[in-house]
């Protein structure tokens, strides 16, 4: 932890995420896409049924977010992560669609760990709460897919800067494991 | 007899949902500014400056300070010396969360029926509405967006009466401990104790409503806030998750009698987007 702070360009290329390692604080530029619950169950059957996917997955980055209205003047509102979790189940066909990315927050299950390491991957946290802090990041958003299902609907973003963190890397570090290693005292919970 | 005009209600929930979401309390405000001081983590400092730049730019801006702008959680205390005109209070509560979530370009979070058919509500309606009668001629309404992150962070246990006091600090510990980054720390922890299955639950998010530093009038209640609270910072998990010191802010218990057969315990997670907001009319 406490490394330095790298710059790097969406979508995602293998060169790239090899440098990447565990703790190191990024600010993300380019093209990602938004998709939470509802969306990956869509784009999971698209895939599915042999469909052609709404945006260009290959070294895509997919931002776990459903953002709140835009105001007037402004791209789109507040927009900080969701929980990743509840898109494991998703992450093995995303991946196979052509996925590198991830940005969200809270911590994955084995499976999505090891995928990351055997695809070539990566898992960024955003902080969960600085929602309207990461939306002045956000330079344009467009509702690609699934326009009905409102917040969760499939955006294309454009972004600049975006303050992210490396949770998972491509050589199997977990930051989220290591920092509370490093920072939990002795307290028994079982007494 | 005080009559008062729902329109009232109305107004008064539509800019509670508006300034609720929008602007952060002094209380959090402080507590997340002191807690850069205990935090040792460099990262963690950095998460805790990140989410107090955060609500100056939603404050400035009016975005919500977080996109989950949660279910709307309203608490009423009406005096007993009211006549309401109008309608419905529950209607009119719905009402005002509608027209402040639609004015106000926060997310509707709610679907209608979660089990056959989730479709979005659009308005963020219905909220959950807790009336209590009090003595008096006012009313005071307490309205908290409650995110679904947190929310899902959250459990209940139904113990054995002889797991006791270490059986309560056990659930809270591992609760937090298994919440991890999840519920967006640094957390507030809401304990209930007591009750029933469904009013323990109650408890918990009804402490909740306090201000940080708030403990509870019993002075032994609130030594076991105050210890629990330090061992929950024991565990390491840190600001988002990320490790350090600063997992939790603060810990609140509301207790209320049990049956003897029963112990039950609950434990509601909020986030370090604390929302509450309070009028009296």
């Amino acid at each position: 932890m406490g490394n330095t702070e790298k710059r790097v360009e969406a979508p995602l290329t293998e060169e790239v995420i090899k440098t990447l390692r565990m703790g190191d604080e990024v600010l993300l530029s380019g093209i990602i896409y938004t998709a939470r619950d509802m969306a990956h169950a869509r784009l999971e059957e698209m895939i599915g049924n042999g469909e052609e996917l709404p945006f260009d997955a290959a070294g895509s980055v997919i931002y776990y977010v459903g953002p709140s209205p835009a105001p007037e003047g402004r791209v789109i509102g507040s927009a900080g992560p969701t929980t990743s979790y509840r898109m494991d189940p998703f992450v093995p066909v995303m991946f196979k669609a052509g996925m590198r990315g991830m940005i969200g927050k809270g911590p994955r299950s084995e499976e999505v760990k090891n995928l990351i390491v055997e695809k070539c991957g990566v898992y960024f946290g955003a902080t969960g709460g600085a929602a309207a802090l990461l939306s002045e990041s956000i330079l344009e958003a467009e509702v690609i897919a699934f326009d009905d299902l409102g917040p969760e609907a499939l955006r294309k973003l454009r972004v600049c800067d975006m303050p992210v963190i490396v949770i998972n890397d491509c050589y199997g570090g977990d930051l989220y494991l290591e920092g509370v290693r490093k920072y939990s005292s002795d307290v028994q919970i079982w007494q | 007899m005080r009559r008062i005009d729902l329109r009232e209600i109305t107004q008064a929930v539509k800019e509670l949902s508006i300034e609720a979401n929008t602007i952060a309390n002094c209380d959090l405000r402080d507590a997340l500014t002191a807690s850069i001081e205990k935090e040792v983590s460099p990262v963690g400092k950095a998460v805790l400056g990140q989410l107090i730049k955060n609500q100056d730019i939603a404050k400035f801006t009016n975005l919500p300070i977080c996109q989950d702008t949660g279910f709307t959680v309203v608490f009423l205390e009406v005096g007993m010396d009211i006549s309401f005109t109008g309608g419905i209070v529950q209607d009119a509560v719905n009402q005002g969360v509608r027209e402040g979530y639609i004015e106000g370009n926060l997310r509707k979070s709610i679907v209608k029926d979660p089990l056959t058919s989730p479709v979005n509500t659009q308005d963020n309606t219905p909220a959950i509405v807790h009336i209590e009668l009090v003595p008096g001629d006012k009313v005071k309404i307490t309205l908290m967006p409650k995110g679904g992150g947190s929310e899902n962070m959250s459990r209940i246990k139904m113990m054995k009466p002889s797991d006791g006091v270490d059986g309560v600090r056990e659930f809270i510990l591992k609760t937090v401990k298994t919440a991890g980054g999840n519920p967006c720390p640094p957390i507030i922890v809401g304990v209930g104790v007591g009750g029933t299955f469904d009013y323990v639950a109650f408890l918990a998010k009804k402490s909740l409503l306090r201000k940080i530093g708030e403990r509870n009038r019993d002075p032994e209640i609130a030594a076991m806030e105050e210890k629990w609270l330090l061992e929950v910072n024991k565990l390491g998990i840190g600001p988002a998750g990320l490790g350090g010191k600063v997992t939790a802010l603060d810990l609140f218990i509301e207790v209320f009698p049990r049956h003897i057969a029963t112990f039950p315990v609950a434990v509601n997670i909020q986030c370090n987007a604390a929302r509450v907001k309070t009028r009296i009319i």
